[in-house]
């Protein structure tokens, strides 16, 4: 498949790595152009002869996103730093150039979840985190034999 | 009326004062600490601490009750996101939403976001009022109603310098208005005769424009 990630930060790059590593064909955009160092940690070549594609340039640029090959692309990530930029690209992906697959990156829960029963495709790494945070506080009482409250819930 | 402005920069605070002194109810929205505190000296209790695009901070700014919501921000996509929130979440019919890039204007437009304003649009398009560039002009765009105004300078060569309005085979749902010649507008009758240099307003169909622009210009 051919997939188009926004945003190169610590999420986009880790997976254009391992995704181009299992085999896909792999296209970054990025508006700032250090973030392509990112992308090569770890590789003894350089992200473009390992295979990839990196672009530079601004996420809601038509332009950019087209020179980044979205026309193509089989599956969309937008995993900027901002919620609302994924929300807006992904819904560009979706709508305009009607990507298969489109994924946005929402770290607000709030709007993760209204935004997901609108049909867009929603990860809430936010939520993620909670959610495992419960899990770990869940046993803290009983094993420590303190008096928890049992029954209450998390919540 | 209760109206929700996000955006507390220049326009929006202007805005937010001259709703308030019109009488409406307003509630203004702002993000950045630094700005917020700055604006609250002036508008008191008008203005609301946080980020827009979170829902939980335009539920408490009473969203479910607000008969406008315009977002006014310096970012487009926080401007899009909150329309088509207050839209299609809380059901807010009239919304006016800020393009602060012309480029981002198609996204506004995918996203079923309008009416927008967009102040570099309407610079551009004063400017070309006033030096025309092509010699075509939009005055006005109605795009619900379809219809416009546009003005259109006649050359030398126009096809129709020399005829009278009553010569004209205008198409259907297209109707000239007025003939501004030597910096005096005028309106037509069908012995008025186009001279070169004559600026022609004209009311359309927008789908006629082609048809319009074809009669009055050499192609």
């Amino acid at each position: 498949m051919f997939l188009l990630i926004v945003g190169c930060g610590r999420v986009g790059s880790n997976l254009a790595r391992s995704m181009l590593a299992e085999g896909h064909t792999v296209s970054c955009l990025d508006q700032d152009p250090e973030s392509h160092a990112r992308l090569e940690v770890g590789l003894d070549c350089s992200w473009e002869e390992a295979g990839g594609q990196f672009t530079v340039g601004t996420a809601l640029e038509t332009q950019a996103l087209e020179e980044a090959g979205i026309q193509d692309a089989d599956a969309f990530v937008a995993a900027t730093n901002g919620d609302n930029t994924n929300i807006v690209i992904a819904q560009i992906a979706q709508r305009r150039y009607n990507v298969d697959t489109v994924i946005a990156r929402i770290l607000d829960p709030l709007r993760a979840e209204w935004y997901r029963e609108q049909g867009l495709r929603t990860i809430c790494p936010t939520k993620v985190a909670i959610e495992m945070l419960e899990e770990k506080l869940r046993g803290v009482g009983e094993t420590s034999g303190s008096p928890a409250t049992s029954g209450g819930g998390a919540g | 009326m209760y109206v929700i402005v996000a955006g507390a920069g220049k326009v929006g605070v202007n805005l937010t004062r001259e709703l308030l002194e019109q009488g409406h109810e307003v509630t203004l929205i702002e993000n950045r600490r630094q700005r917020y505190l700055g604006v609250e000296q002036l508008l008191e209790h008008n203005v609301l601490y946080g980020d827009a695009s979170e829902l939980w901070v335009l539920e408490r700014a009473g969203i479910e009750r607000a008969d406008m919501v315009i977002a006014v921000t310096g970012d487009d996509e926080d401007n899009i996101l909150i329309c088509q929130v207050a839209k299609e979440k809380y059901g807010i019919d009239r919304i006016i939403a800020r393009v602060n890039n012309p480029s981002n204007r198609a996204h506004f437009d995918l996203l079923g976001i309008k009416p927008v304003v967009s102040a570099t649009e309407l610079i551009l398009r004063l400017l070309e009022h006033e030096v025309p560039h092509h010699n075509l002009v939009h005055l006005l765009d109605l795009e619900e109603e379809e219809i416009e105004i546009i003005e259109i300078r006649l050359g030398a060569k126009s096809p129709v310098v020399g005829r009278t309005v009553g010569e004209l085979n205008t198409p259907d749902n297209t109707l000239v208005i007025a003939v501004i010649r030597d910096g005096r507008g005028m309106v037509p009758n069908a012995s008025t005769v186009f001279e070169e240099g004559d600026d022609i307003l004209a009311v359309l169909d927008p789908q006629r424009e082609e048809e319009l622009k074809a009669l009055f210009t050499v192609s």
